[in-house]
């Protein structure tokens, strides 16, 4: 029945700890060819260190061994889909890794004379004009190192606007249906937080929008099309509510992979929104970053924007630190450029009409899996889907089945669990994201992977809450984790 | 597929988006272009920066070798191309390089925890004051000038939103450590934090336990902050500090015109639940094997929402794991000898220049010209094909006849000789 | 099922109170719901709570929650044994898994909250 995976030997491996033996190395350095120095002369005696306590000391094949029968344990793109809703999971591009390693771009230092660095600035502005052009906003910054940090950036920037106006005012109104990051970031803000529940399609209540929009409001942070896949319909209305009250409209644009080349955030009210390059732009996740958060804005943000700007002096790109309005820095150097370079390089992969491609597969393949899931799982709002698709387990659920013991039996059948229960509007949520990168082989054995499981949901529920059963490890136990947090290891 | 889905087209799939946000006309950017294009696209821009030049810049990013074996891991589709390791089962992988990650920089810095990684050292700088805040209930930090300036400005920029005050006090003008009776008279019961870099800014190692003696007699915590991540190998973590914060980049991340980097937060047990960012904890699973998970996410956004320790969802894994491969290779022999040949480098090219503090330093130091501007020295150096030092002048005013050199276990004898004939 | 003697909140708190001391916990319909308890954030001795406001949070792996205190007063008691062992909070929520105790400010106020049977059709209902 499972035709994806089968099950084959993985090799052991113990802690680089456990494997270290004294005089072990894997290194060598150039003999030196000036003269030695004694640390204690040259640092004091007393700021020389002991030996690293237990640092490891292993050799080469041990390093290697070591880390790669570590790599044999994940799952990864490179194995097959990762229906994680909102992540954006497509395949990153080889060729992003090799032009991020071209010598000339991996070695520039950040503070290297601005004539010298003419290729980085003509890079970074580049991405900046072609962002601009796809968001549909008039300026943009490459400073944010992630998603929530662009986030924060987005909201200093509303925040330095109102205050020049002559209030920056006290509250940000966020979605029920928001991602954690959206709070927490008006939080960081200093900010207070209101929620807005959603109406009865899972979408932003006008009426409740108009009610809640009061000259304290600064702005509402909005994500388009919302955690449930679904565009905003009333999003430029919004937009009006809001700007009729002085308040400004924040996208979260973690779903741009429905939008580009579609439809334009600039083109339907938004005044600020962040991108994620890791997700709509290729970038590798990694294992948990890096990312790179760009921020798109209105002219009127723009004298905001974080210093320094990228500027034309002559024929030459110069690094623009008069910017007195600026909200500072919001880290030190210009941005994550290796990551700027890989986003750049999908783009020019792709080019106009390959985005807009992109995009039109992408909402094809979810809509797709919609369709052929709809008659085994509750599909708790009707609205049409874009890029992802929610399902709720309300038909499993008096099987005693709920949806992260079907994302860990998803896990026996080969795939990678989608979102297990969020958005937290929908109870119980399987939140499902193709990407375009997916073609009709792998949707199919996913979503007769589901149906499948569907179907031992009804016949022999208990086996299911038991799942997974092929990994090298069964369930963790995340409770003892918590309970008694064991961070760092330690020798006997 | 399209009749699955019941559309004639592909327009069919957007038909409900109100026709006002529709964009009607293609994106205005070029064609798609060939993989050989691309490469060459960049190719041709890298040829636009500095190439086969010897640089002596330092100032937070550092030119250090880095080892092979680190791409050839982390190029691996199943670290490169992986998420975030909430599905534990099929991420072991991940979860057991970012345990051993933490572990190793508890061992470098003589902390008892440390998290997954933070953006970089700069934006770790504002985390740190935050929770040295919410452990301490006070709202203000102490900062020395000798602290990066760039990680001061972006503390700046955090730490106006949060209603937190934070004030600079100086360092002393002949040996370049901090002022610690500029400290002594500003420090006060409402400080939260006193932050002080070392290696410092000038490369100088500095007073860390004579700031954590008086930032801890009025009730602050110490956080120390680290640029150049190779110091750990020779320098003896000092027991003051409650908070280490600092940069990895110099761990086999490439400089990359500043980014992407990896930062850290490493602290004391007792202050574990206010730490920001993912912590990767052990335990065991239903068949007793050892196993690892992400553990107390209690403190992040995803669940505490607005009263989260931060908003941060990111943890720079692979960048991480570039640092962990790096600290692997070396080893407890390596790290150390790196260490001393980066001293020995800077202690020969300070030799043959007036370094213009008189404290210990690392692989940084500071010099004065004389008879030229550091940017004319520089614009001499660069026909010699040497990237000479960062000019101080747009920092500190006060210095603006200096430079700031750094010398690594990169630098060539005969770059060092042809530096200093041009600076003396 | 809930203890004749204690009064309840809608939050699922109980308090017991004996002349002048309150105590505080969370009810057995509060621990299940949150699932296996890792950490329980109590204030220190001395702290003033004020009726209806947080005065703690008790966390599972995948939730916090805060505990809203059923009655002001002053903290004259803390679990300590919940620090170690959070699971007694699920064990015996009513009994071993006592939060904390207060020097009551205003007794009586204790009087308008839900009685057991109250309670338990509150509970009832709400499934």
């Amino acid at each position: 029945m499972i035709s994806k995976v089968r099950t084959h030997p993985s090799q052991n491996e113990a802690l680089l700890f456990e494997r270290s033996s004294p005089g072990k190395k894997a290194y060598q350095l150039p003999d030196l060819d000036v003269p030695p120095v004694d640390p204690s002369d040259a640092l004091g005696a007393g700021n020389v260190r002991a030996e690293i306590p237990d640092f490891p000391e292993v050799s080469e094949v041990e390093a290697i061994r070591h880390f790669t029968r570590l790599s044999t344990w994940n799952y990864a793109i490179d194995h097959g889909m990762y229906p994680l809703g909102s992540c954006t999971m497509k395949y990153n591009p080889r060729v992003n890794e090799l032009v991020a390693r071209t010598e000339g771009l991996a070695w520039a230092h950040p503070y290297q004379p601005q004539a010298l660095a003419q290729g980085c600035m003509e890079i970074m502005a580049r991405l900046e004009r072609t962002l601009a052009e796809i968001s549909g906003m008039d300026a943009v910054t490459l400073q944010p190192a992630a998603g929530a940090h662009g986030e924060l950036t987005g909201i200093l920037l509303i925040r330095a606007l109102l205050e020049k106006r002559g209030d920056p005012r006290k509250k940000i109104l966020v979605p029920d249906s928001a991602h954690g990051t959206n709070p927490a970031t008006a939080a960081i803000a200093g900010y207070a937080v209101e929620n807005i529940r959603s109406n009865g399609a899972g979408l932003l209540d006008v009426g409740a929008l108009e009610r809640s929009v009061t000259a304290d409001v600064a702005a509402l942070m909005v994500t388009n099309p919302n955690t449930l896949g679904v565009f905003e319909e009333n999003i430029a209305r919004a937009a009006e509510i809001l700007h009729a009250k002085g308040a400004l409209l924040y996208m979260d644009g973690a779903n741009m992979n429905a939008l580009v080349g579609i439809a334009r955030p600039g083109d339907f009210g938004v005044d600020a929104l962040h991108l994620n390059l890791h997700k709509t732009f290729s970038t590798p996740h990694g294992g948990g970053g890096p990312g790179a958060g760009p921020v798109a804005v209105k002219k009127a943000l723009e004298p905001f924007l974080p210093v320094p700007r990228l500027k034309r002096s002559g024929k030459q790109w110069a690094w623009d630190y008069k910017r007195k309005r600026s909200i500072g820095r919001v880290r030190a150097f210009y941005g994550s450029f290796g990551v700027l370079v890989r986003a750049l390089a999908y783009i020019l992969a792709h080019g106009g009409p390959g985005l807009r491609n992109a995009t039109v597969d992408a909402v094809l393949n979810a809509n797709y899996i919609r369709k052929r899931l709809e008659p085994y799982y509750d599909l708790p709002y009707p609205s049409p889907s874009m890029h992802e698709v929610v399902f709720s387990d309300a038909r499993q659920e008096p099987n005693g089945v709920r949806t992260g013991d079907i994302a860990k039996r998803l896990i026996d059948y080969g795939f990678h669990p989608y979102t297990v229960s969020f958005p937290m509007i929908v109870h119980g949520a399987l939140m499902i994201e193709p990407t375009e990168t997916e073609g009709t082989a792998e949707l199919d054995a996913f979503i007769d992977a589901m149906i499948s499981i569907a179907k031992e949901v009804e016949t022999d529920p208990h086996f299911v809450k038991g799942a997974p059963y092929t990994t090298r490890t069964s369930r963790v136990d995340e409770v003892a984790a918590a309970r008694k947090p064991v961070l760092r290891w330690k020798p006997r | 597929m399209m009749d699955v889905c019941g559309v004639d087209s592909a327009e069919g799939l957007f038909a409900h988006l109100p026709e006002a946000a529709r964009l009607r006309r293609p994106l205005d950017l070029p064609v798609g272009i060939s993989e050989y294009e691309i490469v060459d696209y960049f190719r041709r821009r890298a040829a636009e920066n500095a190439n086969g030049y010897a640089s002596f810049l330092g100032a937070g990013a550092y030119n250090h070798f880095r080892p092979v074996l680190v791409d050839a891991v982390a190029s691996r589709g199943e670290f490169l191309t992986s998420y975030t390791p909430y599905q534990a089962e099929i991420s072991q992988g991940t979860l057991t390089a970012i345990f051993e990650f933490q572990t190793m920089i508890c061992q470098l810095t003589g902390m008892d925890v440390a998290n997954a990684s933070m953006y970089d050292g700069s934006t770790a700088v504002p985390e740190a004051v935050m929770m040295a805040a919410r452990l301490t209930g006070k709202g203000r930090a102490l900062i020395a000038k000798s602290v990066h300036p760039e990680y001061r400005e972006t503390l700046r920029t955090y730490a106006k939103n949060q209603g937190m005050l934070v004030e600079e006090f100086g360092y002393a003008p002949e040996a370049g450590t901090i002022d610690l009776d500029d400290l002594d008279r500003r420090m006060d019961g409402a400080t939260a934090a006193v932050v002080v870099q070392s290696p410092n800014f000038f490369g100088i190692v500095d007073q860390v336990k004579a700031a954590g003696e008086i930032a801890h007699r009025r009730g602050a915590l110490l956080i120390l902050i680290f640029t150049e991540a190779v110091s750990l190998g020779i320098l003896d973590p000092p027991a003051e500090p409650d908070i280490v914060a600092g940069e990895l980049q110099s761990f086999a991340i490439s400089p990359s015109y500043g980014g992407p980097f990896a930062g850290i937060i490493a602290t004391r047990e007792k202050y574990m639940r206010q730490m920001p960012g993912r912590l990767v904890g052990q335990t065991t699973d239903s068949r007793g094997n050892r196993a690892f998970c992400l553990t107390l996410s209690t403190r992040e956004q995803h669940i505490r929402r607005e009263r989260a320790t931060s908003n941060i969802c990111t943890n720079q894994a692979l960048i991480a794991l570039m640092a962990t491969v790096f600290m692997t290779v070396y080893g407890k022999q390596g790290l150390r000898e790196l260490a001393v040949q980066n001293l020995a480098k800077a202690h020969y090219l300070a030799a043959r220049l007036k370094p213009r503090f008189s404290a210990h330093f690392f692989n940084e130091f500071v010099v004065r010209l004389e008879g030229r501007s550091p940017e004319q020295a520089n614009k001499l150096l660069l026909k010699k094909k040497i990237i000479g030092g960062l000019p101080l002048a747009g920092f500190y005013p006060e210095l603006s006849d200096c430079m700031l050199l750094c010398a690594t276990e990169m630098s060539r004898c005969a770059d060092m000789d042809a530096l200093s004939e041009v600076l003396s | 099922m809930y203890p004749e003697n204690f009064r309840y909140t809608k939050e699922h708190e109980w308090v017991l109170v004996e002349g002048d001391t309150g105590t505080i916990g969370i009810t057995d319909h509060a621990q299940e719901e949150l699932g296996d308890i890792v950490y329980v954030d109590l204030p220190k001795l001395g702290a003033r709570v004020e009726r209806g406001k947080s005065l703690g949070s008790v966390e599972s792996v995948k939730a916090v929650s805060d505990i809203y205190s059923p009655a002001g007063g002053e903290v004259v008691a803390v679990n300590e044994t919940l620090a170690d062992a959070p699971e007694a909070l699920n064990r015996d929520p009513h009994g071993a898994g006592w939060l904390v105790k207060l020097r009551l400010s205003a007794p009586a106020e204790i009087l308008d909250l839900l009685t057991a049977a109250e309670y338990q059709a509150y509970v009832e209902a709400e499934k």
